[in-house]
């Protein structure tokens, strides 16, 4: 009976949680946004590096919606979200679960600078909606929510707080240890930060910045040393787009990791697409955070080990 | 053998032909980059304790671990000893290995011992031993109230708290988990 006496002490995490998603249907439906439902069983999930999909049948369950969402888009939606689960093979860990909750927006003819200070109204819109004040605690951290936000570019982040320059973290592979290790915790402290510009490392459809090859257009929220959102400006280009699958999927190959089927019905929709930008925002690490809960574990009903 | 996803508290892994066991773990993964897999690790051999951040494609060899059950011989010194009583070999533990576990330890009896390939590690005690009072304030008759409590010694030299009735010369059974007096014996 531990469980019983476990999920009854969460009624309080859930209930700020579901007024939390309550608060973001009404941010993007006072923004005419179009709530959308995309299918959590596709055909081909996008090659990511170091994403891995949860076969279901012949079929995959979703890593995020991105690519079903970018062919509404292309199909002359202009700004649509939803919130739904997303699956991810073997993560788990105190900010992770292998089924998650990703709130998922796409805005057409914008950057991702503006996306930037949407994502600051949207998380300022729902502290106020639930009474948060400007200044909450997260694990024994006072975050100020005033906008705007800290920005700090990947290199500025390198140069503050890594015991290595940017260039020799990734000429060493070292690139992820040092940001989760060294810089992440870091970040977001006293309020929520946005790191922006990122080498062109793994990420597979942000679009590379026009007056600096050498970085993509992505960005990712940071709120007391926790990774919140992850947005970028949509790479648009059909023939780049084909490289940067053929590669990933490459690399997936040398590593032994599970070859997927190219999205074949995206890149055939994404010439029509405009140029937008899109955010992903993990609900459940949110919810951590309006709650002041150390564990994802908190703010779910169920973790897999209790199913 | 065992994969990064495998790690977890408490497993126990063999690093430079040495066994550690996991003290602390967290998996870490930034959203588009590789998954990280902290782990504080305490060598069981030295009890030195160190960070470690592993990969995915890391794999690592089980600590080859097995209990045997031996029976206590003596002390000498800061030397703890033990014999197989199937082949009559004789290891020993040292006094910081052994801990505790010293305040329960009279001739004959029976532990477990955990051993990395020959070495042995650690002592796991019968929950309940019996052990005799050697020392202990006469009762002072009429002290009935219930939960009182007076200090007494064992022939380990172990003290600890017992009720006011136990006296010298008595065997009492104590909880080796806790140190606690459980209760009277009478043999």
């Amino acid at each position: 009976m531990e469980d019983g006496w476990v999920l009854a002490r969460r009624q309080g995490t859930l209930w700020t949680r579901a007024g939390m998603i309550q608060a973001v249907r009404r941010f993007f439906s006072e923004r005419c946004y179009l709530e959308v439902e995309t299918p959590y069983r596709i055909t081909a999930p996008v090659p990511e590096y170091y994403i891995d999909a949860v076969a279901s049948g012949n079929w995959f369950l979703h890593t995020s919606p991105e690519l079903c969402m970018k062919r509404l888009l292309a199909a002359g939606y202009l700004k649509i979200f939803q919130i739904c689960k997303c699956f991810r093979e073997g993560e788990r860990g105190s900010c992770h679960l292998p089924e998650f909750t990703m709130l998922e927006w796409y805005h057409q003819g914008i950057d991702y600078r503006l996306l930037m200070e949407e994502c600051e109204e949207l998380v300022a819109f729902i502290a106020s909606d639930l009474g948060c004040g400007e200044v909450i605690p997260y694990r024994g951290k006072k975050i100020a929510l005033q906008m705007p936000w800290e920005r700090l570019s990947v290199r500025e982040a390198f140069e503050c707080y890594a015991p290595l320059s940017l260039g020799e973290s990734l000429e060493r592979k070292r690139f992820d240890e040092i940001m989760a290790c060294y810089i992440a915790p870091h970040l977001g402290e006293r309020g929520p930060t946005f790191l922006y510009d990122y080498p062109l490392y793994s990420s597979v459809l942000t679009r590379t910045k026009r007056d600096d090859p050498s970085v993509e257009e992505r960005c990712e929220l940071y709120i007391g040393g926790m990774e919140v959102a992850n947005g970028s400006s949509e790479l648009a280009d059909v023939d780049k787009q084909q490289l940067r699958f053929e590669k990933a999927r490459q690399f997936r190959r040398l590593q032994n990791k599970m070859d997927y089927p190219a999205p074949e019905r995206f890149l055939e929709a994404l010439p029509a697409m405009p140029e937008a930008a899109g955010m992903a925002l993990g609900v459940d690490r949110l919810a951590m955070i309006f709650t002041d809960s150390p564990a994802i574990d908190d703010v779910v009903t169920f973790t897999p080990e209790y199913i | 053998m065992y994969n990064a996803g495998d790690l977890k508290k408490g497993l126990k892994i063999k690093l430079d032909n040495e066994p550690y066991t996991i003290t602390e773990f967290n998996f870490v993964k930034p959203g588009k980059g590789q998954a990280l897999y902290r782990c504080k690790l305490r060598n069981m051999v030295t009890g030195n304790q160190f960070e470690r951040t592993y990969r995915s494609a890391d794999t690592f060899e089980p600590a080859d671990m097995r209990e045997k059950k031996m029976q206590y011989l003596y002390a000498e010194g800061k030397k703890y000893y033990f014999m197989d009583s199937e082949n009559y070999e004789q290891v020993f533990l040292a006094a910081d290995q052994i801990g505790n576990a010293k305040n329960y330890l009279i001739d004959n009896t029976e532990v477990e011992i955990l051993f990395f390939e020959d070495k042995p590690l650690e002592i796991s005690l019968p929950n309940f031993v019996d052990l005799i009072v050697v020392k202990a304030e006469p009762w002072a008759k009429g002290d009935s109230v219930s939960g009182n409590t007076k200090p007494v010694t064992l022939q380990t030299g172990y003290q600890l708290q017992v009720p006011p009735f136990i006296e010298e010369g008595e065997k009492i059974r104590v909880d080796t988990r806790s140190g606690e007096y459980i209760t009277r014996v009478k043999d």
